[in-house]
């Protein structure tokens, strides 16, 4: 075990952040499965989401990471075929209810992709469309929210003189800091990132990791990345899966330094995935 | 040299020569119409031409106006009266119903009624409108059109909203978008100028139609705005007034067959131009 914590640290991917206190739970994930048809893709999941925490999800290709995070603001109702079994609470909400209004649950719980999405219209109108979606707010109320949410998005110093500019003329970087204010605008509650960093170069990657934990003292945040240096430096806990199951969840710090499965062992020291 | 190589040189050179040959006589035919046309045509071209109306039998003077107004009116309500309905058949098929079988049965359907001939569609909505009304009418060919109109726009509308990327759309409904919004806010705006430009080639399709005019709007050798009658319009007024014995009528019909194409050619640049700004993006 020694050996291992001497590789990650020199590998840098040692978490700096204090293990914090349990947080009350957001989200909670009871005996959830699902299914791609006859795929059986997640089994038996349990797990919480603490409030205003950092939750990261790894784990190699096709283990379940992001079919999990899909479930969480129901994405999956897209597409025919798809469908899980369980419990999924969003507080007192059940997510997996066929009743739920679905564009209010995605209100509530917002999602940044793997690759920046933005809106073929201005960076403005980017971040008003979606606040227009919920609220009627006079025009000078609405620049200070899409100033706001810009800021948040740690876009505001590099867009301000151009904000009827188009979405689409961002760097990739700056686009997903765009989509993630977006995301903020309409102020949900959960923000779910899916591989958010893994079409950005590493300057925008380091930008966004430091904006995601900015975020989490108001949102609660899941992450799914392929990046354990990036799981280990912004989240507070890391759950590992392999094949669709739930193999190992706890501490961040705990995960990276002293995993009790023997496949997170050997996922995290990249003997495997 | 290599044997092999250089007898691949020679296979090379000869199906080079052939594809050169093939394209060049193509285009020689399109060129000298072009050319036939523009001779002919040009000579015609005056004033006259837009503001009088086509001349009684014998007469050396006279214009295109009520046939021109006819074709305008008629190509504008048909392609107003078809795109919308192609738009929406389109959406369903790319949007709502993506994974029923319904859609690949319309596709199917739609596709056949793209290549099926005109005249088949002009027959009919004799058969359709023009029986029942008991007369000719402006509004049969506008319905006629329309009819051509809508297999064209069906198509490109769905094949430019299936080009705009399920992560926009997925990105859309994470913020929570109705679906509705996300078609029309998110997938519309994303293939603009792409549904336009699907408008504007079924515009040049049905601009220069005779066949389904023939059997519903006919002709008219008067001014006529009344939609319920028969009414002018360029292509069938051509195809009278080539077959008439009179010079000036044959001169008509040539300068009227210029308008049609120049019109056509607009539309087709136009067209152009958005699709290449689309590709730009």
């Amino acid at each position: 075990m020694s050996d291992l914590s001497v590789s990650m640290s020199a590998s840098g991917g040692l978490p700096q952040t204090p293990v914090l206190p349990e947080a009350p739970p957001k989200v909670t994930v009871r005996n959830l499965n699902f299914y791609y048809g006859e795929h059986h893709a997640l089994k038996n999941i349990n797990l919480t989401l603490g409030t205003h925490r950092v939750t990261a999800f790894i784990g190699p290709s096709g283990c379940g990471k992001s079919t999990l995070l899909r479930i969480f603001n129901r994405m999956y109702d897209l597409y025919p075929g798809q469908r899980a079994t369980g419990q999924l609470m969003l507080d007192q909400t059940n997510i997996l209810d066929p009743r739920l209004d679905l564009n209010l649950l995605r209100a509530r719980v917002g999602m940044v992709f793997q690759k920046p999405t933005p809106f073929p219209m201005t960076i403005y109108e980017n971040i008003a469309f979606g606040i227009r979606l919920y609220e009627k707010i006079s025009k000078s109320e609405m620049d200070d929210r899409v100033e706001k949410a810009l800021r948040g998005g740690a876009l505001w110093n590099e867009v301000k003189d151009k904000l009827n500019a188009s979405g689409l003329s961002l760097s990739g970087g700056q686009q997903q800091r765009l989509c993630i204010a977006r995301t903020v605008a309409v102020r949900p509650e959960v923000i779910l990132f899916d591989e958010p960093c893994s079409a950005l170069d590493p300057i925008s990657t380091a930008k966004v990791e430091e904006l995601i934990q900015e975020l989490s003292e108001n949102y609660t945040i899941a992450i799914v990345t392929h990046n354990m240096q990036q799981a280990a430096r912004v989240s507070d806990k890391t759950a590992f899966m392999y094949l669709g199951e739930l193999i190992e969840f706890d501490d961040t710090s705990r995960i990276f330094t002293s995993p009790t499965d023997r496949r997170t062992q050997d996922y995290i020291t990249g003997r495997f995935g | 040299m290599n044997p092999i190589y250089s007898r691949r040189r020679r296979k090379d050179f000869v199906i080079r020569g052939l594809c050169i040959a093939a394209a060049a006589f193509g285009v020689t035919w399109l060129a000298l119409i072009l050319v036939t046309l523009f001779y002919n045509g040009v000579a015609g071209l005056n004033v006259q031409i837009f503001t009088e109306n086509t001349p009684p039998p014998g007469s050396t003077e006279g214009g295109l106006l009520n046939a021109i107004v006819g074709s305008l009116m008629m190509t504008v309500i048909g392609v107003g009266i078809g795109a919308p309905l192609g738009m929406f058949a389109g959406t369903y098929l790319a949007e709502y119903g993506r994974n029923d079988r319904l859609t690949s049965v319309i596709r199917f359907i739609n596709d056949i009624l793209l290549s099926a001939p005109s005249i088949i569609i002009g027959l009919f909505i004799y058969g359709a409108v023009v029986v029942p009304m008991r007369g000719f009418s402006a509004i049969a060919g506008c319905l006629a059109l329309a009819v051509i109109v809508i297999p064209v726009v069906l198509r490109t509308t769905e094949d430019m909203l299936l080009l705009v990327p399920n992560a926009l759309r997925e990105a859309a409904s994470a913020l929570g978008l109705p679906r509705s919004l996300v078609i029309k806010r998110i997938a519309y705006r994303s293939a603009r100028a792409g549904l336009i430009t699907g408008v504007l080639l079924a515009t040049a399709r049905v601009a220069g139609e005779t066949a389904p005019l023939l059997f519903t709007a006919l002709s008219n050798q008067f001014f006529s705005l009344d939609m319920t009658k028969t009414m002018a319009n360029l292509p069938v007024t051509i195809n009278n007034f080539v077959q008439s014995p009179y010079a000036y009528w044959k001169q008509l019909a040539w300068s009227g067959a210029l308008l049609i194409t120049l019109t056509v050619l607009a539309l087709n640049i136009g067209a152009r131009i958005l699709g290449a700004e689309r590709t730009a993006k």
